[in-house]
């Protein structure tokens, strides 16, 4: 093979590689990495663009089943007396079973809003967090 | 008289595990822990108190090192620790007296005691909890990093699950116990207290009795100076009554025909108990790293995973330097 067109394939190898690493869950929707480590949402407090679709892929590392619900204060309320094992069907409320990874899309009208773990003890424990659309 | 007197002033006191009920029910009473240690080997005795209800409770406890047997204590070792303590207290109290896993968790050995479901498993944090939140554990929020806390020094736990049902089909009454008795071969031996604050709010209290036997007067890390929330309730060379007495119980023919007894009181907030109690019984202090103090060394398989991380970045090095080689004679031509 000749110089040039190795260098060809390698160059080519390379911008693939980098494609595969670095792109979007859906290219053109913003998308925000949630980690949830030692019942902790990381980061807590995110930035997101009012108005528009943003996907959200929250990764649960812990080896304990989590919840990731959105919502304003009102929601929260009701979720804190909620009696529902698990969530799933609505994109503002996602259960997290142990070690797995879960996206929903969501868009947000200008305004704050609270992220909460609703499992017993686990709001106590610092699973907050706070998005504020804008 | 002194028998009566005794049963009434002994208080039930935590046994070194975390207990985990759903909804957080907790059906078992906790009571008190003793770990001997002996000619290389911790044995480990605790026990779970039924208090009613009915379904199944579980319970979590870290261990040093894999039981090589795991048996029904003897039914009188820990009332007869007890005894000894407060009998010495009251005595000198009225005058001095003579003595003073992300791979899953391997199951490595599985006993029924009584009513109680014994599972020793080797694994990680994540791995362990896995399996105890597949087999009915309902685990707090805090389980994951104190798992990985101890799965760092040592991936051995015993998971006990209590069967409340068939507790009462056995008869046994509110306030019965079950002693568990584990045989543990170590070089480092060390009680688990850290795991007493599962589940708990910073703030909560934890309060346990731990009772040790050691060859020699034992050195402690932390030092139970009481300010830390451990603190020295009992310490004294070990009569010959309580050796003969413990000897003479169930699966306790080990006990030496002297040695040192030790009764530490825990007394702490849970976001006190960030730690262990490891114990020496030679010149050489007990290991920080027992006592939960310091983190250990790189385990072996994380060491790998930085050389597969570094042979990465020398691999793309490598390439990019193969790529300006390549380089080097195109441009020459143009």
């Amino acid at each position: 093979m000749r110089p040039r067109s190795l260098r060809s394939l390698l160059a080519l190898a390379l911008v693939a590689f980098a494609a595969s690493a670095c792109a979007p869950a859906d290219a053109g929707t913003p998308t925000i990495n949630i980690r949830i480590h030692y019942s902790h949402f990381e980061p807590s407090t995110i930035t997101v663009p009012a108005g528009v679709p943003v996907t959200y892929v929250i990764r649960n590392d812990d080896p304990i089943d989590h919840e990731w619900l959105i919502g304003d204060a009102a929601f929260h309320a009701r979720h804190r007396t909620g009696t529902e094992a698990t969530h799933g069907d609505r994109p503002d409320e996602v259960s997290l079973p142990a070690l797995a990874t879960k996206t929903t899309t969501l868009t947000l009208a200008a305004g704050t809003y609270t992220f909460i773990c609703h499992f017993p003890l686990h709001e106590q424990y610092g699973m907050v967090g706070v998005v504020t659309a804008r | 008289m002194v028998v009566a007197a005794l049963v009434a002033t002994a208080q039930p006191a935590a046994a070194c595990a975390g207990l985990i009920g759903p909804n957080g029910a907790v059906n078992l009473l906790r009571t008190a822990t003793f770990a001997g240690y002996h000619d290389g080997v911790e044995h480990y005795v605790t026990a779970f108190k039924f208090a009613g209800g009915s379904g199944q409770f579980g319970s979590l406890v870290p261990l040093p090192g894999v039981p090589t047997d795991v048996i029904r204590g003897g039914d009188w070792t820990l009332q007869r620790l007890v005894r000894e303590t407060e009998f010495a207290k009251r005595a000198a109290f009225f005058g001095p007296v003579g003595a003073a896993a992300s791979a899953d968790a391997v199951v490595l050995q599985q006993v029924r005691i009584d009513a109680l479901d014994v599972t020793i498993l080797k694994g990680g944090g994540d791995a362990v909890g896995r399996w105890a939140t597949e087999h009915g554990f309902r685990l707090p929020p805090d389980a994951p990093e104190v798992l990985d806390f101890y799965a760092a020094r040592s991936p051995i736990f015993m998971a006990a699950v209590f069967d409340a049902d068939a507790a009462k089909v056995r008869g046994q009454k509110i306030g019965d116990g079950t002693p568990v008795h584990l045989v543990i071969p170590t070089k480092s031996p060390w009680v688990p207290l850290r795991i007493l604050g599962l589940g708990k709010s910073g703030q909560d209290r934890v309060d346990a009795d731990v009772y040790l036997l050691t060859d020699a007067k034992p050195q402690m890390l932390p030092a139970p100076i009481g300010l830390n929330g451990l603190r020295s309730d009992y310490s004294a060379e070990a009569t010959q009554s309580l050796l003969n007495d413990l000897r003479s119980d169930k699966g306790m023919d080990w006990v030496p025909t002297s040695g040192w007894l030790s009764k530490v009181v825990v007394d702490a907030t849970a976001s006190q108990l960030r730690y262990d109690l490891a114990i020496s019984t030679t010149a050489a202090a007990p290991s920080p790293v027992a006592a939960g103090l310091e983190a250990p060394a790189k385990p072996l398989r994380d060491q790998s995973a930085l050389m597969t991380g570094f042979a990465l970045v020398a691999f793309t090095l490598i390439a990019l330097g193969a790529v300006l080689l390549l380089r080097v004679p195109a441009a020459a031509k143009a």
